[in-house]
Protein backbone atom coordinates (compact mmCIF):
# COMPACT_ATOMS: atom_id res chain seq x y z
CA UNK A 1 0.00 0.00 0.00
CA UNK A 2 0.99 3.35 -1.39
CA UNK A 3 0.28 6.41 1.69
CA UNK A 4 -0.04 9.66 -0.05
CA UNK A 5 0.93 11.99 3.38
CA UNK A 6 -2.43 14.49 3.63
CA UNK A 7 -1.82 16.89 5.76
CA UNK A 8 -3.68 20.10 4.16
CA UNK A 9 -1.66 21.49 1.54
CA UNK A 10 -3.04 21.54 -2.00
CA UNK A 11 -5.43 19.66 -4.54
CA UNK A 12 -4.32 15.73 -4.06
CA UNK A 13 -6.97 14.31 -6.06
CA UNK A 14 -4.80 14.12 -9.69
CA UNK A 15 -1.86 12.46 -7.82
CA UNK A 16 -4.57 10.33 -5.71
CA UNK A 17 -6.08 9.22 -9.17
CA UNK A 18 -3.17 8.75 -10.63
CA UNK A 19 -1.81 5.85 -8.90
CA UNK A 20 -5.78 4.53 -9.10
CA UNK A 21 -5.21 4.83 -12.72
CA UNK A 22 -1.55 2.28 -13.10
CA UNK A 23 -3.31 -0.09 -10.75
CA UNK A 24 -1.56 0.65 -7.01
CA UNK A 25 -3.20 0.49 -3.65
CA UNK A 26 -2.59 3.96 -3.11
CA UNK A 27 -4.58 5.88 0.29
CA UNK A 28 -4.60 9.39 1.26
CA UNK A 29 -3.72 9.00 4.68
CA UNK A 30 -2.70 11.64 7.46
CA UNK A 31 -2.97 8.80 10.62
CA UNK A 32 0.91 7.98 11.66
CA UNK A 33 0.21 4.31 12.15
CA UNK A 34 -1.28 3.86 8.50
CA UNK A 35 1.56 5.86 6.84
CA UNK A 36 4.18 3.69 9.16
CA UNK A 37 2.77 0.13 7.68
CA UNK A 38 2.78 1.41 3.99
CA UNK A 39 5.14 -0.11 1.69
CA UNK A 40 5.61 2.96 0.45
CA UNK A 41 5.32 6.89 1.14
CA UNK A 42 4.24 10.07 -0.88
CA UNK A 43 4.64 13.71 -0.21
CA UNK A 44 2.79 15.95 -2.29
CA UNK A 45 2.62 19.73 -1.88
CA UNK A 46 1.63 22.92 -3.61
CA UNK A 47 1.75 26.35 -1.99
CA UNK A 48 4.54 28.03 -0.05
CA UNK A 49 7.21 26.31 2.02
CA UNK A 50 7.13 28.14 4.97
CA UNK A 51 3.38 27.15 5.21
CA UNK A 52 3.90 23.65 4.54
CA UNK A 53 6.59 22.92 6.42
CA UNK A 54 4.48 24.20 9.69
CA UNK A 55 1.65 22.10 8.52
CA UNK A 56 3.45 18.89 8.13
CA UNK A 57 5.06 19.73 11.69
CA UNK A 58 2.25 20.53 13.68
CA UNK A 59 0.44 17.36 12.26
CA UNK A 60 3.33 15.14 13.82
CA UNK A 61 3.89 13.90 10.37
CA UNK A 62 7.30 14.66 9.41
CA UNK A 63 8.79 12.87 12.03
CA UNK A 64 6.86 10.33 10.48
CA UNK A 65 7.89 10.64 7.05
CA UNK A 66 11.91 11.40 8.14
CA UNK A 67 11.74 8.03 10.40
CA UNK A 68 10.16 5.88 7.87
CA UNK A 69 12.43 7.38 5.12
CA UNK A 70 15.38 6.69 7.65
CA UNK A 71 14.87 3.06 7.64
CA UNK A 72 14.93 2.90 3.86
CA UNK A 73 11.26 2.99 3.04
CA UNK A 74 10.68 4.35 -0.07
CA UNK A 75 9.76 8.40 -0.19
CA UNK A 76 8.29 10.20 -3.39
CA UNK A 77 8.62 13.98 -2.71
CA UNK A 78 6.58 15.97 -5.35
CA UNK A 79 6.81 19.86 -6.57
CA UNK A 80 6.80 21.28 -3.15
CA UNK A 81 7.25 17.64 -1.28
CA UNK A 82 10.04 17.32 -3.49
CA UNK A 83 11.63 20.89 -2.09
CA UNK A 84 10.46 20.11 1.81
CA UNK A 85 13.11 16.60 1.68
CA UNK A 86 15.78 19.30 1.29
CA UNK A 87 17.42 21.02 4.43
CA UNK A 88 16.39 24.53 4.03
CA UNK A 89 14.59 26.94 2.17
CA UNK A 90 14.89 30.80 1.58
CA UNK A 91 11.56 31.07 -0.09
CA UNK A 92 9.96 34.43 2.44
CA UNK A 93 12.69 33.86 4.94
CA UNK A 94 14.41 30.65 5.88
CA UNK A 95 12.87 27.44 6.73
CA UNK A 96 14.31 24.34 8.01
CA UNK A 97 13.45 20.87 5.71
CA UNK A 98 13.37 17.62 6.56
CA UNK A 99 17.20 16.95 5.41
CA UNK A 100 16.70 14.31 3.53
CA UNK A 101 18.62 15.10 0.64
CA UNK A 102 21.51 17.45 0.92
CA UNK A 103 21.41 21.55 -0.39
CA UNK A 104 18.90 24.21 -0.23
CA UNK A 105 16.08 25.81 -1.84
CA UNK A 106 16.32 28.98 -3.55
CA UNK A 107 14.53 31.51 -6.13
CA UNK A 108 15.26 30.79 -9.78
CA UNK A 109 14.73 34.81 -10.48
CA UNK A 110 18.30 35.35 -10.15
CA UNK A 111 19.50 32.80 -12.72
CA UNK A 112 16.90 33.17 -14.92
CA UNK A 113 17.68 34.95 -18.32
CA UNK A 114 16.24 37.90 -19.22
CA UNK A 115 12.87 37.52 -20.96
CA UNK A 116 12.12 33.90 -19.03
CA UNK A 117 9.22 34.29 -17.28
CA UNK A 118 8.86 33.34 -13.71
CA UNK A 119 7.08 31.06 -12.39
CA UNK A 120 8.32 28.55 -14.98
CA UNK A 121 5.29 26.83 -16.39
CA UNK A 122 4.45 24.20 -18.53
CA UNK A 123 6.37 21.07 -20.29
CA UNK A 124 9.87 21.15 -20.60
CA UNK A 125 12.25 18.07 -21.43
CA UNK A 126 14.08 15.89 -19.04
CA UNK A 127 18.05 15.69 -19.39
CA UNK A 128 19.65 12.71 -17.20
CA UNK A 129 23.68 13.52 -15.85
CA UNK A 130 25.83 12.01 -18.03
CA UNK A 131 28.00 11.06 -14.92
CA UNK A 132 26.04 8.80 -13.45
CA UNK A 133 23.71 5.75 -14.12
CA UNK A 134 20.12 6.71 -14.80
CA UNK A 135 18.03 6.24 -12.18
CA UNK A 136 15.88 4.05 -11.69
CA UNK A 137 12.96 6.21 -10.88
CA UNK A 138 13.44 6.93 -14.70
CA UNK A 139 13.50 3.50 -15.78
CA UNK A 140 10.93 3.78 -18.54
CA UNK A 141 12.09 7.15 -19.73
CA UNK A 142 13.98 8.80 -22.17
CA UNK A 143 16.79 11.06 -21.92
CA UNK A 144 14.07 14.72 -23.54
CA UNK A 145 11.22 13.25 -22.47
CA UNK A 146 8.94 16.07 -21.55
CA UNK A 147 7.09 16.93 -17.72
CA UNK A 148 4.78 19.32 -16.42
CA UNK A 149 6.61 22.05 -14.29
CA UNK A 150 4.80 24.88 -12.19
CA UNK A 151 7.72 26.35 -10.28
CA UNK A 152 9.74 29.43 -8.89
CA UNK A 153 11.83 28.22 -6.27
CA UNK A 154 14.26 24.80 -7.51
CA UNK A 155 16.87 22.91 -5.05
CA UNK A 156 20.36 23.77 -5.33
CA UNK A 157 23.76 22.89 -3.39
CA UNK A 158 22.88 18.96 -4.14
CA UNK A 159 24.70 18.46 -7.64
CA UNK A 160 25.46 14.80 -5.81
CA UNK A 161 22.07 13.94 -5.32
CA UNK A 162 20.81 15.33 -8.81
CA UNK A 163 19.46 12.70 -11.20
CA UNK A 164 17.72 14.82 -13.53
CA UNK A 165 18.10 18.24 -14.82
CA UNK A 166 15.71 20.48 -17.44
CA UNK A 167 17.31 23.86 -19.86
CA UNK A 168 15.94 26.91 -18.20
CA UNK A 169 18.39 29.22 -19.40
CA UNK A 170 20.35 27.41 -16.80
CA UNK A 171 20.28 23.77 -16.09
CA UNK A 172 17.82 23.42 -13.13
CA UNK A 173 17.22 20.77 -10.55
CA UNK A 174 14.48 18.57 -11.72
CA UNK A 175 14.83 15.33 -10.01
CA UNK A 176 16.93 14.26 -6.84
CA UNK A 177 17.68 11.11 -4.94
CA UNK A 178 19.56 9.67 -1.75
CA UNK A 179 18.85 6.21 -1.30
CA UNK A 180 15.48 5.50 -1.50
CA UNK A 181 14.43 8.90 -1.11
CA UNK A 182 13.23 10.17 -4.45
CA UNK A 183 12.13 13.96 -5.37
CA UNK A 184 10.37 15.55 -8.68
CA UNK A 185 10.22 19.15 -9.17
CA UNK A 186 7.59 18.70 -12.02
CA UNK A 187 3.70 17.55 -11.85
CA UNK A 188 4.34 13.51 -12.61
CA UNK A 189 0.38 13.32 -12.59
CA UNK A 190 -0.11 16.33 -14.90
CA UNK A 191 2.71 14.99 -17.28
CA UNK A 192 0.42 12.25 -19.46
CA UNK A 193 2.03 9.41 -20.00
CA UNK A 194 5.59 10.23 -18.89
CA UNK A 195 4.47 11.08 -15.73
CA UNK A 196 2.64 7.65 -15.49
CA UNK A 197 5.67 5.49 -16.74
CA UNK A 198 7.38 7.51 -13.71
CA UNK A 199 4.87 6.80 -10.67
CA UNK A 200 4.86 3.37 -12.67
CA UNK A 201 8.61 2.46 -11.79
CA UNK A 202 8.48 4.25 -7.76
CA UNK A 203 5.84 2.09 -7.29
CA UNK A 204 7.60 -1.42 -8.75
CA UNK A 205 10.53 -0.71 -6.46
CA UNK A 206 11.77 -2.81 -3.53
CA UNK A 207 11.11 -1.10 -0.53
CA UNK B 1 13.46 24.67 -23.22
CA UNK B 2 9.80 25.37 -22.59
CA UNK B 3 7.65 24.50 -25.51
CA UNK B 4 4.65 26.16 -27.21
CA UNK B 5 1.40 24.90 -25.58
CA UNK B 6 -1.99 23.48 -28.02
CA UNK B 7 -5.07 24.32 -26.29
CA UNK B 8 -8.67 23.05 -27.12
CA UNK B 9 -11.36 24.25 -25.22
CA UNK B 10 -14.40 22.00 -24.67
CA UNK B 11 -17.81 24.14 -24.03
CA UNK B 12 -19.81 22.43 -21.94
CA UNK B 13 -23.62 22.98 -20.68
CA UNK B 14 -25.59 20.05 -18.65
CA UNK B 15 -22.61 18.11 -18.53
CA UNK B 16 -22.40 17.84 -22.51
CA UNK B 17 -19.99 19.16 -24.90
CA UNK B 18 -21.86 21.59 -27.31
CA UNK B 19 -20.25 21.57 -30.42
CA UNK B 20 -21.09 18.87 -32.86
CA UNK B 21 -17.56 17.15 -33.67
CA UNK B 22 -16.71 14.35 -35.77
CA UNK B 23 -13.65 12.08 -34.93
CA UNK B 24 -13.09 8.66 -36.40
CA UNK B 25 -12.71 5.89 -33.33
CA UNK B 26 -14.80 7.87 -31.41
CA UNK B 27 -18.26 7.02 -30.51
CA UNK B 28 -19.73 9.63 -27.85
CA UNK B 29 -18.74 12.85 -29.56
CA UNK B 30 -20.38 15.00 -27.03
CA UNK B 31 -18.99 13.32 -23.72
CA UNK B 32 -17.00 15.93 -22.17
CA UNK B 33 -14.16 12.83 -21.05
CA UNK B 34 -14.00 11.21 -24.25
CA UNK B 35 -13.11 14.02 -25.95
CA UNK B 36 -10.84 15.38 -23.13
CA UNK B 37 -9.38 12.10 -23.55
CA UNK B 38 -8.87 11.61 -27.23
CA UNK B 39 -7.01 15.48 -26.93
CA UNK B 40 -5.23 13.88 -24.27
CA UNK B 41 -3.62 11.10 -25.98
CA UNK B 42 -3.21 13.52 -29.07
CA UNK B 43 -1.18 15.81 -28.14
CA UNK B 44 -2.90 18.42 -26.46
CA UNK B 45 -0.41 20.18 -23.86
CA UNK B 46 -3.70 21.18 -21.70
CA UNK B 47 -7.28 21.69 -21.60
CA UNK B 48 -10.07 24.00 -21.05
CA UNK B 49 -13.54 23.31 -20.05
CA UNK B 50 -15.74 26.08 -20.44
CA UNK B 51 -18.98 25.63 -18.56
CA UNK B 52 -21.73 27.53 -19.92
CA UNK B 53 -24.44 26.05 -18.46
CA UNK B 54 -27.12 28.78 -16.38
CA UNK B 55 -28.82 26.27 -13.90
CA UNK B 56 -27.99 24.98 -10.63
CA UNK B 57 -28.37 21.41 -12.38
CA UNK B 58 -26.39 22.13 -15.27
CA UNK B 59 -23.34 23.34 -12.38
CA UNK B 60 -23.43 19.89 -10.41
CA UNK B 61 -23.49 18.12 -13.71
CA UNK B 62 -20.45 20.18 -14.59
CA UNK B 63 -18.77 19.03 -11.21
CA UNK B 64 -19.16 15.55 -11.81
CA UNK B 65 -17.86 15.25 -15.46
CA UNK B 66 -14.86 17.02 -14.17
CA UNK B 67 -14.02 15.00 -11.53
CA UNK B 68 -14.82 11.99 -13.90
CA UNK B 69 -12.46 13.82 -16.22
CA UNK B 70 -9.61 14.72 -13.04
CA UNK B 71 -10.13 11.38 -12.12
CA UNK B 72 -9.07 10.15 -16.15
CA UNK B 73 -6.82 12.36 -17.72
CA UNK B 74 -3.56 13.62 -16.63
CA UNK B 75 -2.54 16.78 -17.82
CA UNK B 76 -3.47 20.47 -16.92
CA UNK B 77 -7.02 21.73 -16.43
CA UNK B 78 -8.63 24.77 -16.92
CA UNK B 79 -12.34 25.46 -16.11
CA UNK B 80 -13.70 28.76 -16.86
CA UNK B 81 -17.38 29.58 -16.93
CA UNK B 82 -19.48 31.02 -14.07
CA UNK B 83 -16.37 31.94 -11.59
CA UNK B 84 -17.94 35.03 -9.52
CA UNK B 85 -16.83 34.05 -5.93
CA UNK B 86 -14.04 32.35 -4.46
CA UNK B 87 -16.71 29.48 -3.34
CA UNK B 88 -16.75 29.03 -7.01
CA UNK B 89 -12.93 28.43 -7.19
CA UNK B 90 -13.37 26.28 -4.19
CA UNK B 91 -15.82 24.08 -5.99
CA UNK B 92 -13.92 23.50 -9.04
CA UNK B 93 -10.83 22.86 -7.42
CA UNK B 94 -11.85 20.50 -4.95
CA UNK B 95 -13.24 18.98 -8.36
CA UNK B 96 -9.33 18.21 -10.01
CA UNK B 97 -9.00 21.40 -11.52
CA UNK B 98 -5.50 22.98 -11.81
CA UNK B 99 -6.49 26.74 -12.68
CA UNK B 100 -9.41 28.03 -13.08
CA UNK B 101 -10.22 30.91 -15.39
CA UNK B 102 -12.22 33.90 -14.17
CA UNK B 103 -13.70 36.92 -17.06
CA UNK B 104 -17.21 39.24 -16.15
CA UNK B 105 -16.78 37.61 -12.20
CA UNK B 106 -13.71 39.93 -12.33
CA UNK B 107 -15.02 42.86 -13.90
CA UNK B 108 -18.04 42.65 -11.23
CA UNK B 109 -15.83 42.03 -8.45
CA UNK B 110 -12.47 43.55 -9.23
CA UNK B 111 -10.57 41.90 -6.06
CA UNK B 112 -11.84 38.16 -6.62
CA UNK B 113 -8.60 38.23 -8.64
CA UNK B 114 -5.93 39.13 -5.47
CA UNK B 115 -7.84 37.34 -2.86
CA UNK B 116 -7.97 33.86 -5.42
CA UNK B 117 -4.49 34.56 -6.03
CA UNK B 118 -3.51 34.94 -2.12
CA UNK B 119 -5.26 31.41 -1.34
CA UNK B 120 -4.44 29.48 -4.41
CA UNK B 121 -1.25 31.12 -5.46
CA UNK B 122 -0.73 33.10 -9.23
CA UNK B 123 -0.27 30.15 -10.88
CA UNK B 124 -3.95 28.93 -10.20
CA UNK B 125 -5.75 32.23 -11.56
CA UNK B 126 -5.84 32.80 -15.16
CA UNK B 127 -7.89 35.87 -16.01
CA UNK B 128 -9.08 35.75 -19.52
CA UNK B 129 -10.24 39.15 -21.31
CA UNK B 130 -12.74 39.65 -24.30
CA UNK B 131 -11.22 42.31 -26.35
CA UNK B 132 -12.81 44.25 -29.42
CA UNK B 133 -11.23 47.43 -31.25
CA UNK B 134 -13.51 50.35 -30.25
CA UNK B 135 -12.64 53.86 -32.07
CA UNK B 136 -9.29 52.07 -32.27
CA UNK B 137 -8.75 51.12 -29.10
CA UNK B 138 -9.04 47.57 -27.47
CA UNK B 139 -11.78 47.49 -25.46
CA UNK B 140 -12.82 45.13 -22.98
CA UNK B 141 -15.90 43.26 -23.30
CA UNK B 142 -18.41 41.35 -20.59
CA UNK B 143 -20.71 38.52 -20.35
CA UNK B 144 -19.71 36.42 -23.84
CA UNK B 145 -18.75 39.78 -25.37
CA UNK B 146 -22.02 40.84 -25.51
CA UNK B 147 -21.63 44.14 -23.23
CA UNK B 148 -19.13 46.62 -23.68
CA UNK B 149 -17.58 47.40 -20.28
CA UNK B 150 -15.56 51.10 -21.91
CA UNK B 151 -12.39 49.23 -19.74
CA UNK B 152 -9.27 50.05 -21.42
CA UNK B 153 -7.91 46.66 -21.94
CA UNK B 154 -4.30 46.99 -21.55
CA UNK B 155 -4.89 48.59 -18.33
CA UNK B 156 -6.97 45.96 -17.10
CA UNK B 157 -4.64 43.54 -17.93
CA UNK B 158 -1.88 45.13 -16.23
CA UNK B 159 -4.02 45.45 -13.42
CA UNK B 160 -4.99 41.55 -13.46
CA UNK B 161 -0.94 41.32 -13.42
CA UNK B 162 -0.85 43.55 -10.73
CA UNK B 163 -3.59 41.87 -8.51
CA UNK B 164 -2.23 38.45 -9.20
CA UNK B 165 -2.99 36.85 -12.50
CA UNK B 166 -0.66 33.87 -13.34
CA UNK B 167 -1.65 33.64 -17.03
CA UNK B 168 -3.56 35.96 -19.18
CA UNK B 169 -6.10 34.55 -21.72
CA UNK B 170 -6.33 37.04 -24.81
CA UNK B 171 -9.51 36.35 -27.13
CA UNK B 172 -10.10 38.87 -29.43
CA UNK B 173 -13.81 39.45 -30.68
CA UNK B 174 -12.54 41.16 -33.69
CA UNK B 175 -10.87 37.99 -34.84
CA UNK B 176 -13.21 35.15 -33.30
CA UNK B 177 -14.66 33.46 -35.78
CA UNK B 178 -13.14 34.86 -38.93
CA UNK B 179 -10.37 31.60 -39.06
CA UNK B 180 -8.27 34.19 -40.50
CA UNK B 181 -5.54 34.24 -38.01
CA UNK B 182 -4.79 35.59 -34.62
CA UNK B 183 -4.65 39.09 -33.61
CA UNK B 184 -1.37 39.46 -34.25
CA UNK B 185 -1.36 43.46 -33.47
CA UNK B 186 -3.46 42.93 -30.16
CA UNK B 187 -1.51 39.92 -29.03
CA UNK B 188 1.45 42.05 -29.72
CA UNK B 189 0.28 44.96 -27.79
CA UNK B 190 -0.67 42.75 -24.51
CA UNK B 191 2.32 40.84 -25.08
CA UNK B 192 4.53 43.85 -24.57
CA UNK B 193 2.89 45.24 -21.34
CA UNK B 194 3.42 41.88 -19.21
CA UNK B 195 5.31 39.24 -17.96
CA UNK B 196 3.22 35.78 -16.99
CA UNK B 197 2.23 33.66 -20.24
CA UNK B 198 0.09 34.95 -22.60
CA UNK B 199 -2.34 32.78 -24.42
CA UNK B 200 -3.52 33.62 -27.72
CA UNK B 201 -7.41 33.03 -28.75
CA UNK B 202 -9.68 33.67 -31.60
CA UNK B 203 -9.50 32.96 -35.19
CA UNK B 204 -7.33 30.41 -35.75
CA UNK B 205 -7.98 28.96 -39.16
CA UNK B 206 -5.41 26.31 -40.09
CA UNK B 207 -2.00 25.51 -39.37
CA UNK B 208 -0.29 27.82 -40.63
CA UNK B 209 -2.18 30.89 -38.19
CA UNK B 210 0.04 29.04 -35.34
CA UNK B 211 2.99 29.06 -36.98
CA UNK B 212 2.30 33.05 -38.04
CA UNK B 213 1.67 33.53 -34.37
CA UNK B 214 4.49 31.42 -32.47
CA UNK B 215 6.73 33.22 -35.47
CA UNK B 216 5.63 37.21 -35.16
CA UNK B 217 5.42 36.55 -31.12
CA UNK B 218 8.02 34.30 -30.19
CA UNK B 219 7.02 35.07 -26.87
CA UNK B 220 3.43 34.21 -26.43
CA UNK B 221 3.42 31.05 -24.45
CA UNK B 222 0.29 29.34 -26.14
CA UNK B 223 -2.55 28.72 -28.84
CA UNK B 224 -6.07 27.88 -27.71
CA UNK B 225 -8.91 27.10 -30.22
CA UNK B 226 -12.22 24.98 -30.41
CA UNK B 227 -14.37 24.32 -33.60
CA UNK B 228 -10.83 23.90 -35.56
CA UNK B 229 -9.68 21.12 -33.51
CA UNK B 230 -13.34 20.06 -33.04
CA UNK B 231 -14.26 19.43 -36.38
CA UNK B 232 -10.90 17.84 -37.43
CA UNK B 233 -10.11 20.87 -39.79
CA UNK B 234 -6.82 20.56 -37.80
CA UNK B 235 -5.44 17.64 -36.12
CA UNK B 236 -2.92 18.45 -33.60
CA UNK B 237 -0.01 15.80 -34.36
CA UNK B 238 0.12 17.48 -37.43
CA UNK B 239 0.17 20.66 -36.28
CA UNK B 240 2.85 19.94 -33.66
CA UNK B 241 4.77 18.32 -36.56
CA UNK B 242 4.36 21.29 -38.73
CA UNK B 243 5.18 23.42 -35.43
CA UNK B 244 8.45 21.80 -35.46
CA UNK B 245 9.55 21.66 -38.51
CA UNK B 246 9.35 25.60 -38.72
CA UNK B 247 12.00 25.55 -36.00
CA UNK B 248 9.10 25.85 -33.19
CA UNK B 249 9.66 24.50 -29.63
CA UNK B 250 6.83 21.84 -29.06
CA UNK B 251 5.64 18.90 -26.88
CA UNK B 252 6.06 15.52 -29.37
Amino acid sequence: MIAIVDYGVGNIFSLYSSFRHIGADARLSSDPGEIRRADKIVLPGVGAFGDAARKLRNSGLADVVTEEAEKGKPLLGICLGMQLLFEKSFEYGEHKGLGLIPGCVVSMEPVVPEGYKVPHIGWNALHFPKDRPKSPIFRDVREGDFVYFVHTYYGTDCSEAVIATTEYGPELTAAVSAGSVYGLQFHPEKSGETGMKILKAFCDMEG
Amino acid sequence: MITKRIIPCLDVRDGRVVKGVNFEGLQDVSSPVDLGRYYSENGADELVFYDITASAEGRRLFADILREVAATIFIPLTVGGGINTLEDFDRVLKCGADKVSVNSGAIRDPSLIGKAAKLYGNQCVVLSVDVKRVDGRFTVFAKGGRENTGMDALEWIRRGEADGAGEIVVNSIDTDGVKSGFDIEMLKAVEEIVSVPVIASGGAGGIQDFIDLFREIPDIDAGLAASIFHFGEVQIPELKRQLAEAGINVRR
